[in-house]
């Protein structure tokens, strides 16, 4: 653009030049001047800011981070900075995902890991964040891209894959594995994965994944009516996971059978979606900078502007087999961990004083307000009103005591093969 | 069985269970479930033969037998329309299904997800729980693709999204 500029200018001069009437020599001049001007604008150009070695308190308007850091003058947080720290895993970039890496990216989260198949395209601009200038980029090229002009202290990563399919798995494990972002980091090389993921088969290999690395996750979804959704935290061993019971949604209300689907998969909302987002990255910020109190599950019925909270324990008769190695290992803990519960809880004790007065004029009770619902994660317990289950749970299977030698005729793989090529035949 | 049409529930009940609870990262038990695989899909292949209702090809792409490919098609007014038929065995195989694709139509159709990934009815995945892990890709094909070619197709023709081959083989000499 500046050098069709500048060529526009010498253009101009010539012109003028060549122009033997002086009366059209002032409107020449007049563009001129808007030529000069534009060229300037062209100079500035968008700025981009530079990558910060530290976070400032720093209350100035260049600084990025001094609504942020207030959160620690305030008492709110301990130590914000803290988050440069940390590496959170999104599983799943569209229209929760996506946002959810923007609110971390500004927030300053030290690293991202970005894991999606899929390309942008014109149909998800109903949704947050991707723009129609990026159609046809993946969603993780298109995600580095804006998160990284938003942010640039962030370290991204970006992984175009299916995680599903078996070469997909192995890669996301090895990710997931790698502690070269911090060397002295106890057990995987992330704090925390976020799954926004749209399907249950996908949320399966999530679950698959942490319960094998006993890696604590957030599970989030938005239901296919675009009028309910949900968070969920996963802790291997302490929680149940997301196998151990049919999956827990919220009951929108919508009778199931008068719900129109023909010619439609699903319905989205930016509005479900981002309030998911924001729910699951609240809940991340607690988590990771340890204030207020982390949610086990958290459910949002849009309908009816109800937030359902419960939390479950694992199934002991969970079909997936680390779920049930990490239940183990956690009991093996649970004495010492009881004990360090104990000891913190006497210790609170001694140094909150509670005011105590005789008459109690406002009627105020001091009680545990943010009890919850706990369940167990077999189908038979009662749920919470306005949960529900996703699935059924699997009939009773026993897995084949002896594998005994088959009766049948055929049991080569090969054959088999050539047996069901032949008929295609 | 709520919700499925007569047909497609007389021909699942005579498509062999598997009994081999193993997924493609479970090495030498994966083996036996593939065997497993084979024998249901050659019963429910011979069933569909005998019935003259052969309506698919599949072939496993891959050593393995985590990657496969083939062919299905539907007759809709006396015209045979064919597709190109592909999935991945999941890793959490099979506690979820396969995703068929059907990649020639993909963007084609409200009824379906990225990449050509059929959009399976509101049935499917709670009886597909329910029988875990006893369904196997015979029980895919039979639940999942037939019934979506049956609902899919005839729109997709009749809308003029699709368009037969000219050289298609017609099935009017029947
Ligand atoms: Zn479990």
């Amino acid at each position: 653009m500046e050098l069709e500029l500048k060529g526009m200018l010498t253009d101009l001069q010539k012109l003028k030049s060549s122009l033997s009437d002086p009366s059209q020599q002032a409107s020449i001049d007049q563009i001129r001047s808007r030529v000069e001007n534009l060229t300037s604008l062209a100079m500035t150009g968008p700025t981009r800011r530079t990558k910060l070695k530290d976070m400032s308190a720093e209350v100035v308007d260049s600084n990025p981070y001094s609504r942020l850091m207030a959160l620690q003058r305030m008492g709110i947080v301990d130590n914000y900075e803290r988050i440069r720290d940390f590496s959170v895993a999104i599983v799943g970039i569209g229209g929760v995902g996506s946002v959810a890496a923007e609110m971390l990216t500004r927030c300053g989260i030290g690293r991202l890991l970005l894991y999606d198949y899929d390309t942008v395209e014109l149909a998800n601009m109903n949704r947050l964040f991707f723009r129609p200038d990026q159609v046809g980029m993946t969603k993780t090229d298109a995600a580095v891209q804006t998160l990284s002009e938003i942010n640039p202290d962030v370290v991204l990563e970006s992984f175009t894959l299916n995680i599903t399919t078996v070469q997909g798995f192995e890669t996301f494990i090895g990710s997931l594995k790698n502690k070269y972002f911090r060397k002295n980091k106890e057990g995987t090389g992330v704090d925390l994965v976020l799954s926004c993921v749209d399907n249950y088969e996908a949320r399966m290999v999530v679950n698959q994944a942490c319960n094998e690395l006993n890696q604590t996750w957030m599970e989030s979804g938005v239901s296919e009516d675009a009028v309910s959704g949900h968070i969920q935290l996963l802790i291997p061993g302490e929680t149940a996971c997301f196998a151990c019971a049919p999956p827990l949604v919220v009951a929108s209300g919508v009778d199931e059978r008068t719900l129109k689907r023909e010619g439609v998969c699903a319905a989205s909302l930016p509005t479900t979606m981002g309030v998911v987002a924001g729910l699951l990255v609240q809940n991340t910020l607690k988590f990771l900078l340890k204030f207020g109190q982390v949610s086990p599950y958290l459910g949002y019925n849009a309908l009816k502007d109800f937030f359902p909270t419960m939390s479950m324990k694992p199934n002991p008769q969970c079909s997936n087999g680390p779920c049930l190695e990490r239940q183990k290992e956690y009991m093996l803990v649970k004495p010492e961990r009881d004990a360090a519960l104990k000891a913190k809880m006497e210790e609170e004790l001694s140094t909150i004083e509670i005011p105590i007065h005789d008459d109690n004029e406002w009627n105020i009770s001091v009680v545990d307000d943010c009890e919850v619902n706990v369940v167990n994660a077999q189908s038979s317990d009662v749920l919470p009103e306005g949960l529900t289950r996703e699935l059924p749970d699997a009939d009773v299977y026993q897995q084949p005591t002896v594998s005994k030698e088959s009766v049948d005729t055929v049991d080569d793989l090969e054959d088999l093969k050539r047996q069901l090529e032949a008929l295609h035949a | 069985m709520e919700g499925w049409d007569p047909t497609t529930k007389s021909t699942l009940t005579q498509i062999p269970l598997l009994t081999v609870k193993a997924g493609p990262r479970d090495g030498a038990s994966w083996t036996q479930r593939l065997k497993e695989e084979y024998k249901a899909l050659i019963a429910y292949t011979s069933m569909n033969k005998s019935k003259d209702n052969d309506w698919f090809r599949i072939s496993a792409a891959n050593p393995e037998g985590t990657r496969w490919t083939g062919k299905c098609w539907y007759v809709h007014n006396l015209l045979k329309y064919e597709f190109d038929l592909q999935f991945d065995i999941p890793v959490t195989y099979p506690a979820t299904a396969p995703e068929l694709e059907l990649p020639q139509l993909d963007g084609k159709t409200h009824k379906m997800y990225r990449g050509g990934k059929i959009c399976l009815t509101v049935h499917f995945k709670p009886l597909w729980a329910k029988n875990s892990p006893r369904f196997g890709i015979a029980h895919a094909l039979c639940l999942g693709l037939a019934p979506w070619l049956a609902a899919e197709i005839p729109v997709l023709v009749d809308s003029g999204m699709i368009k037969h081959k000219d050289d298609a083989v017609s099935t009017s000499e029947t």
